[in-house]
């Protein structure tokens, strides 16, 4: 949905992302301890990040190389100096009392991303900045009903937050938008962009306009943490601003938090409860310094990126524009898809992965790499297929037993005798018995129902087993049916 | 048997190496000695059996020959320093009986020279304040009187107890930080030598934070050379401090012997202001004739946004402290005022109001205030400016001088009793030694004479960035010439 219709006329929806990237790194942003997820609660805690009197943050320089790799991913230009701003308010969770963060002067400018649209086209997404900061702690409610609990393992973890100018029209393209920044991030490594552990979050800027129009007033919604999700809160944010505009009333700026659960937003703070976070430059770091020559050094670092590989399936390996898509959506099912079509045909290796594969995976909830079928087994099959040793209808039976067992094609299509047969001889006994036991359907052709070839040609392959090579099988029947 | 805690720190250092005396002994002689003076309130805690300890370690690293440059010498340290498995607490109600896991740099780099810990010093709440009148534990005394009076006297702050406990013969020298004069105005106050290295020549690791681009540790001694001895011990490059210099340390003690002839020093003139008290005027001119005898020029120099330092610092301070001090919430350590309605924000209210004193909430108002939104840029951002304008000033003096001889305070150690309604007023007392603060440049107060009152006056030596080694052998010099006569005891 791009376009609400509303009693007054058309609207358009407006949004811009915040997204939030924990950084792929065995330590945090500026202490040593360790990152890892689900650790029992306070045993990746340094003193730094609990904040003892006395200690000082120092960067994780690991940390600034993945912000710097992300930002060439995103096109975007790496600021050579960038500061560390100190973002004060109190909250149980937050031990220094103020997250360190990059208010003005962050350590990515401007970039770009591309989403694909659903008709194929393409759209450029702005992105406004990219910048580092800490993550807060966790607070548990559950434990007590007078007391909070706090873990600080996620205190201080490097995050960065990337966000996007208002560029977005529809609850799609956030979609589209968030999808993309999470393959980049994939490919790059520098997140593993999980969402469910909450490794990839997100704050949704919406707000809308008469077509063309000026800014509406924006309400920004608070970490959401799939793309269902996203999506979801968009609609219903947009939906709800028209019909507050469309009832007389105005949009108030706020924050607001979805829940998941009745589907709908509400309101977590006013403007007039906005905190102040009087940001200013943390005097405990020094402004982070640069060389041209560090951030040369990464861009070597950087693997084709999904933009390119897709560009390159396309024009290269003549596949449609769809195909491509879904193939480098995600790293791991482009690296399956290129050792497939090493050496066999890429259009073929394509359809095989994007139809049959896919579909046993999501039926079976795997993922491309927990399936039995590597990438040599498949291009196996296909060898088999391109040679016209089985049918295309074969090899799905063939890949079936390949998906449960994990064995070769060439074996299967061997022990249970599946090689098509081209012997003429054999194919025109068939044919002939098939004919034979139908003589009234002869007639009915021959009188003009061509249809019914269609009806002979399955009565022989099924009584072939389905062996038969379906372009002989048409060859004869039309010569024997003249 | 003599007196042996009144010797120098490096006197004491050659008579433990001949074996005169023992390390033992020499620590039980300053432990007596604070016994003695407990009225003054320097030490706040007293760590007498880590004291005992060390000694007898540092009594037999000096017959195995293997003995530090600071082996068996008693030392004590501001409470504004973690000390590991010692309370510390800045001298806030907040920090309760808090005690650290850790050790900072410095106190770690004086225990691996061989030092020894006497105790934790008494200190204004979190090094806020010039009179130490602020702290939790009570004020400390100086330990001098005017002539024919009994009034007790303020020792200066923030580092009161350090500069009162070395004053008194209770620590052959003592650690203070100073963040705007925290050392320098005591030192001057009490009649001893107080230094403060270049911004950045010593690890903040460990050191809790006032104002984090101003902090720095030093030290207080008795006389110029254990000074340079002293923090040439606790200078140095630390990883675990992004703000902390990566040059090597020099040798500060081996310093003190070069000649100052033919160095420049300048007089600011902007320090010449009204309201200067006649007696310290006259000295400044004494300290002047003193280093051009020895051979010096004087050059008068102008840094003309000097008259800006005080208000740009009581903007820059209070709002790096604002901030720093937002971890003291009651949630992880210290003191914990809990709410009876159950309520997070009422918790941190009730425990900040207790467990902070009236000037450290006047700092944090202050500069909460002046980092809020709009007015950021009106006095955060305008006073950063002005900052550079200071630092500049300074710069463009270092062209033309070697070092700046200027008073360290406007008056003498003032009575305790003061009655003083207008913050600014006190504030006042660091006008001198703001503007180098400011800069982050090494600076060191010399005793230089007494006030008509019989009272320390002291003067100020302050060199160009990292160049401790020039304000040393200027100081040393003033110290000859002036012949000052310390505390001589009850």
């Amino acid at each position: 949905m791009s376009i609400i219709k509303g009693k007054t006329g058309e609207w358009e929806i407006v949004i811009g992302l915040e997204v939030h990237a924990q950084i792929s790194s065995k330590s945090k942003l500026f202490s040593g301890a360790a990152t890892e997820f689900g650790a029992e609660p306070n045993s990746q805690v340094s003193l730094v990040d609990a904040a003892m009197p006395g200690m000082l943050p120092v960067i994780n320089e690991y940390c600034v190389r993945q912000a710097v790799k992300t930002g060439l991913g995103l096109n975007a230009k790496i600021n050579l100096k960038s500061i560390f701003d100190r973002k004060n308010y109190f909250y149980a969770d937050l031990p220094q009392g103020y997250q360190i963060s990059q208010f003005l002067d962050p350590i990515v400018g401007r970039g770009e991303l591309v989403i694909d649209l659903a008709d194929g086209s393409t759209k450029s997404i702005g992105i406004t900045r990219l910048h580092l900061e800490q993550d807060a702690g966790k607070s548990l409610h559950e434990h007590s009903p007078k007391y909070s609990y706090i873990d600080l393992n996620r205190a201080g973890i490097a995050l960065m937050e990337i966000v996007s100018e208002p560029d977005m029209r529809s609850s799609y393209e956030a979609g589209e938008y968030m999808k993309k920044i999470r393959a980049i991030l994939r490919y790059l490594g520098s997140c593993d962009g999980d969402m469910e552990k909450g490794s990839l979050r997100c704050d949704a800027n919406v707000s809308v306009r008469k077509p063309g129009g000026e800014l509406g007033t924006r309400c920004e919604i608070k970490n959401l943490n799939s793309i269902r999700n996203i999506t979801r809160a968009i609609d219903y944010e947009a939906e709800r601003q028209v019909e507050l505009i469309e009832s007389g009333q105005s949009v108030s700026q706020e924050t607001r938090l979805f829940d998941a659960g009745t589907n709908e937003t509400r309101t977590m703070r006013s403007k007039e409860d906005a905190m102040d976070y009087r940001y200013f430059p943390d005097p405990d770091l020094l402004p982070l310094i640069l060389t041209q020559e560090f951030v040369d050094e990464i861009k070597k670092e950087i693997p084709e990126l999904p933009d390119q590989k897709k560009a390159r399936y396309i024009n290269d390996m003549n596949l449609s524009n769809y195909d491509a898509s879904v193939l480098v959506a995600d790293q791991e099912t482009a690296e399956y898809f290129e050792l497939v079509a090493k050496d066999s045909d890429a259009k073929l290796a394509a359809n095989w992965i994007s139809a049959e594969l896919f579909g046993r995976l999501n039926k079976n909830n795997q993922t491309i790499s927990e399936t039995k079928i590597t990438p040599d087994k498949l291009r196996g099959l296909l060898v088999l297929i391109s040679n016209n040793t089985i049918s295309g209808k074969i090899a799905k039976q063939v890949f079936d037993t390949m998906f449960e067992t994990g064995e070769d094609a060439a074996s299967i299509v061997e022990k249970e005798g599946l090689q098509q047969v081209t012997d003429t001889g054999a194919i025109e006994a068939v044919i002939d018995s098939v004919l034979a036991d139908n003589p009234e359907k002869i007639l009915e052709y021959k009188s003009g129902k061509d249809k019914l070839f269609g009806f002979f040609v399955g009565q022989v392959m099924k009584l072939s087993g389905g062996k038969a090579n379906p372009e002989l099988v048409n060859e004869i029947l039309k010569k024997k049916l003249i | 048997m003599t007196e042996i805690h009144k010797l120098s720190l490096k006197s004491a250092r050659e008579a433990l190496k001949k074996g005169e005396f023992q390390a033992v002994e020499l620590t039980k002689s300053h432990l007596d000695a604070m016994e003695q003076n407990k009225g003054l309130n320097a030490y706040i805690l007293e760590t007498r059996d880590i004291a005992i300890k060390s000694a007898t370690i540092a009594d037999q690293n000096i017959k195995a020959g293997n003995a530090r440059a600071m082996e068996g010498i008693p030392v004590a340290v501001k409470d504004l320093f973690c000390t590991k498995d010692v309370r510390t607490t800045a001298c806030s109600q907040i920090l309760g009986n808090f005690t650290p896991t850790y050790e900072s740099t410095v106190t770690s780099k004086l225990w691996q020279t061989g030092a020894v810990m006497l105790g934790k010093t008494n200190m204004d709440e979190f090094a806020m304040g010039s009179s130490n009148l602020t702290s939790f534990y009570g004020p400390v005394q100086n330990p001098w009187k005017a002539t024919g009076s009994d009034k007790i006297l303020v020792p200066g702050g923030s580092s009161g107890g350090s500069a009162a406990a070395v004053t008194a013969y209770l620590a052959m020298g003592a650690l203070g930080s100073d963040t705007g004069g925290s050392i320098r105005q005591p030192a001057s106050y009490c009649g001893i030598v107080g230094m403060k290295p270049s911004y950045g020549r010593c690890s903040r690791y460990g050191m809790m934070a006032f104002s984090s681009s101003l902090d720095q540790a030093g030290v207080f001694t008795r006389d110029v050379t254990d000074a340079s001895i002293m923090l040439e011990a606790i200078m140095g490059h630390d990883s675990k401090d992004s703000t902390c210099a990566t040059l090597p340390v020099p040798a500060l003690e081996k310093a003190l012997n070069g000649d100052i002839k033919g160095m420049r020093i300048g007089i600011p003139k902007e320090y010449n202001m009204e309201g200067i008290s006649p007696e310290i005027s006259k000295l400044w001119q004494t300290g002047a004739k003193w280093l051009k005898e020895a051979g010096a020029e004087i050059v008068e120099i102008s840094l003309p946004h000097s008259k800006y330092a005080l208000p740009v610092y009581y903007i820059i301070a209070p709002a790096e402290a604002s901030s720093n001090l937002s971890r003291y919430d009651g949630v992880r350590y210290g003191l914990r005022v809990p709410s009876e309605n159950n309520s997070l924000d009422e918790m941190y209210e009730l425990t900040r109001q207790k467990g902070f004193g009236a000037e450290v909430k006047r700092r944090i108002m202050i500069g909460t205030y002046v980092l809020s939104a709009g007015y950021y840029d009106a006095y955060y951002i305008k006073a950063q400016k002005v900052r550079n304008l200071i630092a500049e000033d300074f710069k463009n003096a270092f062209a033309k001088v070697d070092a700046i001889l200027a008073p360290t305070a406007p008056s003498a150690a003032f009575a305790a009793d003061i009655k003083i309604d207008d913050p600014v007023t006190m504030y006042l007392n660091d006008i001198f030694t703001i503007p180098a603060s400011l800069a982050g440049l090494p600076c060191i107060s010399v005793p230089a004479g007494l006030s008509n009152e019989g009272l320390p006056l002291g003067l100020q030596i302050i060199g160009n960035l990292f160049d401790e080694s020039t304000v040393l052998k200027v100081a040393f010099k003033l110290e000859q010439a002036a012949n000052f006569v310390g505390y001589k005891g009850k």
